[in-house]
């Protein structure tokens, strides 16, 4: 490994994406003595430059008119061509939404194994090992790219972000050759949605399953999320009966989570719902039924009717942050 | 329009996962296979465009003599044709993306649909990595679309939201629940199915990226603390959330 790209998005105006620190950290813990340079196709100086605060001082932004609305199969070919320009080796990127679209583009571009899904990560004598859950994590694989080159996928919110330095990266550009025949395909426009955390990006998250009983009990795990600034997650037996809407589906399904804290309410743990969220940190589980399959994932569990423990337990959590 | 919809057998969603004698890959006795369920919605989608614009839905799976059996469903439920790549032993995502795209260049297909993962490896690769292959554009995870003039308009979940995007076709998709309720077959036509032919293509054999080097079973390192209802013990597990956890 001599030469590491990460490849980096914009959040907004001043910041990047945390999945975008995270794979910045995760570079530089493997990096040894290889290079590492940033990689972005959009984003404002200020944003990009606070790679510099997480320990890669050079950042590469491409231009080129064909770039302007983001287009998967553009950056892809912008970052093959930069990656080949500099003959770096090894690509490291968010495991997200737009990553799962790049980076296997990538893994044909440059005749690169790739390794998708990563929890954790290992400089083994010079290349990435890479450990990835399968099997809807009921196993764990050992993974490493056996050509010149890896495509290193992560999976979001696992790898945690870590400041290093508080210098400024430096930005230069790169102008990739490209024609009409890369832009395929366009994203035309992104609907937000407006005023709720999204599961995919939450620190703590709160889901309700079925256990809830109806959607007109769900202002009780409302309450609880607002209470811990968390967002609001459900099991898909509640989003396929139409109680909450698709985007708080997690599962593998759904959407797969790793936030600091988990609790499910009223959730059985079924293998699927497992899938999506068993890389949380910590997990808290409120069951009636103490034999329940979420229990057995759960640091934090709590035998009883949702309906009775979610109150006290909003009440105590109150307190306690509030002393 | 000519629609080539890929699939793949794997292990049932509820199966109990074993780690076999080679450290390497799971224990296969025991384990009931099912088609990959994501791979119904893409069957699905296949023969609705049918019906809508005429053509042909082939599907094709790269895998073993076991893996016929979800052509078999693929044909119960209404695809006109069915092939497998024959390998007994699959090298990598690559090399299944290789024998993939070798055959879609072989017929031309518009469009080629996967359902957005396999429940196996779940890696969601394979729809862009054919892409790539065969130079077309893609469009994973795709929730709800529409074909006007040949252009595709699709809406896919990303985080924090929702991604509207178009392309043309020749594309390659990749199915998400929700795009449509795939069928069941009926009885007549399941019957009707064990009898239709199954084209064998010759699989290409080309060297893999990626090397698996072992597989075990995830130790949970989970705390464990399982209390009851009483408020003392709900306080007991917000003070370790505080304490011992640093949550909160
Ligand atoms: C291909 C496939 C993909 C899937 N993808 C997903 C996915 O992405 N996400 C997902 O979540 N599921 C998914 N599933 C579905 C999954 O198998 C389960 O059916 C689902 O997760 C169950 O949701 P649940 O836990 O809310 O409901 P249930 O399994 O019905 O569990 C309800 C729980 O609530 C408890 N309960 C009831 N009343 C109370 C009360 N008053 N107080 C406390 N506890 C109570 C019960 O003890 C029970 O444990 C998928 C299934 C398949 C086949």
């Amino acid at each position: 490994m001599k030469h590491i790209i990460v490849y980096i998005e914009p959040k907004d105006a001043s910041s990047l994406k945390r999945t975008s620190y995270e794979a910045l950290t995760a570079a530089r813990s493997i990096a040894g003595d290889a290079q590492i340079t940033a990689f972005a196709v959009h984003g404002s100086e200020q944003a990009l430059a606070t790679a510099g605060n997480y320990g890669v001082q050079s950042v590469v932004v491409a231009k080129h008119d064909l770039l302007s609305t983001y287009s998967s199969t553009a950056t892809a070919e912008a970052l093959a061509q930069y990656a080949q320009s500099v003959s770096a080796d090894t690509i490291i990127l968010s495991g997200n939404a737009s990553g799962k679209e790049i980076s296997p583009r990538l893994s044909v571009k440059l005749k690169a194994g790739i390794l998708p899904d990563c929890i954790t990560l290992e400089n083994d004598g010079g290349t990435v090992k890479a450990i990835r859950p399968v099997y809807a994590g009921k196993a764990h694989i050992a993974v490493q790219s056996i050509s010149d080159h890896s495509i290193i996928a992560l999976r979001p919110n696992v790898f945690t972000a870590k400041q290093e330095g508080s210098a400024n990266a430096s930005i230069s550009s790169f102008t990739p050759n490209l024609e009409a025949k890369h832009a395929g395909v366009k994203v035309t426009s992104l609907v937000k949605n407006e005023g709720r955390l999204d599961v995919a990006e939450a620190d703590i998250i709160v889901s309700g399953g079925r256990g809830m009983k109806g959607p007109e009990h769900f202002p009780i795990i409302e309450q609880l999320a607002s209470t811990l600034n968390a967002a609001v997650g459900a099991s898909r037996a509640v989003v396929d009966a139409g109680w909450r809407p698709h985007g708080e589906q997690v599962g593998q399904t759904g959407k797969t989570v790793s936030p600091s804290l988990y609790v499910a309410c009223g959730i059985s743990g079924a293998v699927q719902h497992l899938a999506g969220m068993s890389s949380s940190k910590f997990i808290l589980a409120i069951n009636k039924d103490k034999d329940a399959p979420i229990f057995k994932v759960a640091d934090y569990g709590i035998v009883g009717d949702v309906f009775e423990v979610l109150p006290v337990l909003d009440a105590k959590l109150k307190a306690m942050l509030h002393s | 329009m000519n629609i080539l919809v890929c699939i793949s057998q794997v292990p049932d969603t509820t199966a109990k996962i074993q780690v076999s004698g080679d450290g390497k890959s799971i224990e296969k006795t025991g384990i009931k296979f099912i088609l990959n369920p994501y791979d119904e919605f893409a069957i699905e989608e296949g023969l609705r465009l049918r019906e809508r614009f005429g053509g042909t839905v082939i599907a094709l799976t790269v895998g073993s003599e076991t893996s016929k059996e979800i052509l078999r469903t693929a044909l119960a439920m209404g695809v006109d044709k069915a092939g497998i790549v024959k390998t007994d032993d699959i090298l990598d995502s690559y090399n299944v993306a290789e024998n993939i795209a070798g055959y879609a260049k072989s017929i031309s297909p518009d469009l080629v649909i996967f359902g957005r993962q396999s429940i196996d490896f779940d890696s969601s690769g394979m729809a862009p990595m054919v892409a790539e292959m065969l130079d077309l554009p893609s469009i994973s995870v795709v929730s709800s679309w529409n074909i006007e003039n040949n252009v595709i308009t699709a809406e896919r979940d990303i985080e924090g939201g929702k991604e509207v995007l178009t392309c043309s076709i020749p594309c390659v998709i990749s199915a998400q629940k929700g795009l449509n309720d795939p069928r069941y077959p009926k009885l007549p036509d399941i019957m009707k199915a064990k009898s239709k032919p199954i084209e064998e293509i010759a699989s290409c054999h080309g060297s893999a990226l990626v090397s698996l080097t072992s597989m075990v079973l995830p130790s949970s390192k989970r705390v464990g603390m399982i209390v009851g209802d009483s408020e003392a013990e709900i306080a007991s597990v917000v003070t370790a959330l505080h304490e011992q956890a640093k949550v909160i």
